[in-house]
């Protein structure tokens, strides 16, 4: 089926066009808009971040143009938005960006599935992180609730995966056809 | 997955290293949390911030708004019918403590003048809308679309129709950050309506319902009492209503008594609330010796963040 290929993940011998930076800036910027939804209640709860999710797969994919620099913006961004004390988001994004820049060979080597459980263990390193900074400052224990936005994340990522490799999948092969 | 783009040589200089950069933007975010904990140097940065992410917020917030707009536009002749009725009735229903307002304020106005206390403050109200609620998991904060250029100022009161809903802490210019009376450890100076004890209600945080602190076993309270606003920290208007007693619990061998209440005001449902203009400037408060730069606690401001 051929219409179908375009949908299923990239197979790991496939080589992908280079990305062209406008399509990183507007996937973090629609990341970011998705962190902004003003949701309340249950759909709150289940939200992933969607921008550390946009992030993590740069992170991953393409260390030299996004790295714990932008990482770190795009956190105080997030400070700001959330009004949180400023910092928390920054420092958590930078550090998930580094791990991402350490782990990347290693998660691309597994299937999209098994790559979903380790971006999981990094999205609930990111969280983990802030709750740290903020019971140290003195904030009480949020619900086990707050677990379960980076594990949607985690089941998120095969989707998130596919959608932002489609644009650098090169066009089929006359040979495939 | 390997890529087309070209690699150069790993001789060729390519910037710090992770480490390096992750060592310099983890001591700066330790730094700006430092310094946003402890001190509100960054308030400038954050405005700025704000502004930015200002085009962004609104419209995420516009496919919600034209929703509702198109289901307040289909909504039946018939629920716009009961809804009409029943604000009539509730209209009638209020009207003999409406008239008899006049006159009772008048009566309070002249017994003010003779025993020469101070006026009582009433301030314009301004109207805003609730955009979202909080989304740090960590604290009670609503955001309303009034800011600044509406003329909202930091520390003002937010009630909606029920009772106090919270305190503005931040303002921004076109929408502000309003810090709920369910926040951990924000206090109310509040009294007891039935017998005017007052006390302080603080907040305990997500899902954990209020409290009274350091009541003594035998205060004159009980559960079902209403509590209202003292207006003695002059952030909040006195005789607002602010939550009912749920539970006292007075054990022998305890200091206090463990007193939890429940906010009365919508505090995470409604949608539209008032923002009470700020009370009348009190006295500055005499300088105390030896202790005159200590940064002001308590009288019911706290710190937001």
């Amino acid at each position: 089926m051929p219409q179908l290929t375009a949908f299923a993940p990239a197979r790991p011998e496939e080589i992908l066009l280079p990305v062209k930076p406008w399509f990183v800036v507007l996937t973090l910027v629609i990341g970011l808009l998705g962190n902004l939804l003003p949701l309340s209640g249950a759909a709150l709860a289940i939200r992933p971040d969607f921008l550390a999710l946009v992030l993590l797969y740069w992170c991953i994919r393409e260390p030299r143009l996004i790295s714990v620099g932008i990482a770190w913006c795009l956190g105080l961004l997030m400070d700001v938005a959330d009004a949180t004390v400023l910092g928390q988001h920054a420092l958590a994004y930078a550090v998930l960006a580094y791990a991402a820049e350490y782990f990347r060979r290693r998660v691309l080597r597994f299937p999209l599935w098994q790559q979903a459980a380790q971006v999981a263990v990094l999205l609930l390193l990111c969280a983990g992180l802030v709750l740290l900074v903020r019971v140290m400052g003195g904030a009480p224990l949020p619900r086990w609730t707050y677990a379960v936005g980076p594990l949607t994340g985690a089941l998120l990522w095969p989707a998130v995966t596919v959608l932002l490799q489609w644009p650098q999948r090169p066009p089929p092969s006359p040979a495939e056809r | 997955m390997r890529h087309i783009s070209v690699e150069p040589p790993p001789f060729f200089h390519r910037g710090p290293s992770p480490l390096t950069r992750l060592a310099f933007f983890g001591l700066l975010s330790l730094a700006l949390l430092f310094a946003d904990t402890r001190y509100r140097y960054l308030e400038n940065i954050r405005h700025v911030v704000a502004i930015l992410i200002y085009p962004l917020q609104r419209a995420v917030q516009l496919p919600g708004e034209a929703l509702t707009y198109v289901g307040t536009y289909f909504s039946s002749q018939r629920t716009l019918a009961d809804d009409n009725a029943a604000l009539k009735q509730q209209l009638l229903a209020e009207a003999p403590a409406v008239q008899g307002y006049p006159l009772l304020e008048q009566e309070n106005a002249r017994l003010r003048t003779l025993l020469a206390a101070e006026k009582r403050f009433r301030a314009a109200a301004i109207a805003a809308e609730v955009l979202y609620s909080g989304r740090d998991p960590f604290t009670q904060k609503l955001f309303v679309d009034k800011g600044e250029t509406a003329g909202v100022v930091p520390g003002e009161a937010v009630i909606d129709e029920v009772g106090v809903v919270g305190q503005v802490t931040r303002v921004f210019p076109s929408l502000s950050e309003v810090t709920l009376v369910t926040d951990k450890d924000h206090a109310v100076p509040v009294r007891v309506e039935r017998s005017g004890v007052r006390s302080v209600m603080y907040g305990a945080g997500t899902g954990r319902l209020p409290e009274l602190r350091f009541l003594s076993p035998n205060a004159e309270i009980q559960a079902g009492d209403k509590l209202v606003t003292s207006g003695i920290d002059g952030t909040y208007p006195a005789g607002l209503a602010v939550a009912q007693v749920v539970s006292v619990e007075r054990e022998t061998g305890q200091m206090f008594a463990r007193v939890t209440c429940r906010p009365l005001a919508g505090v995470e449902k409604s949608s539209i609330v008032l923002i009470l203009g700020q009370a009348a400037a009190f006295a500055p408060r005499p300088e105390e010796p030896g202790d005159a730069d200590a940064p002001r606690k308590g009288r019911g401001r706290r710190r937001p963040g």
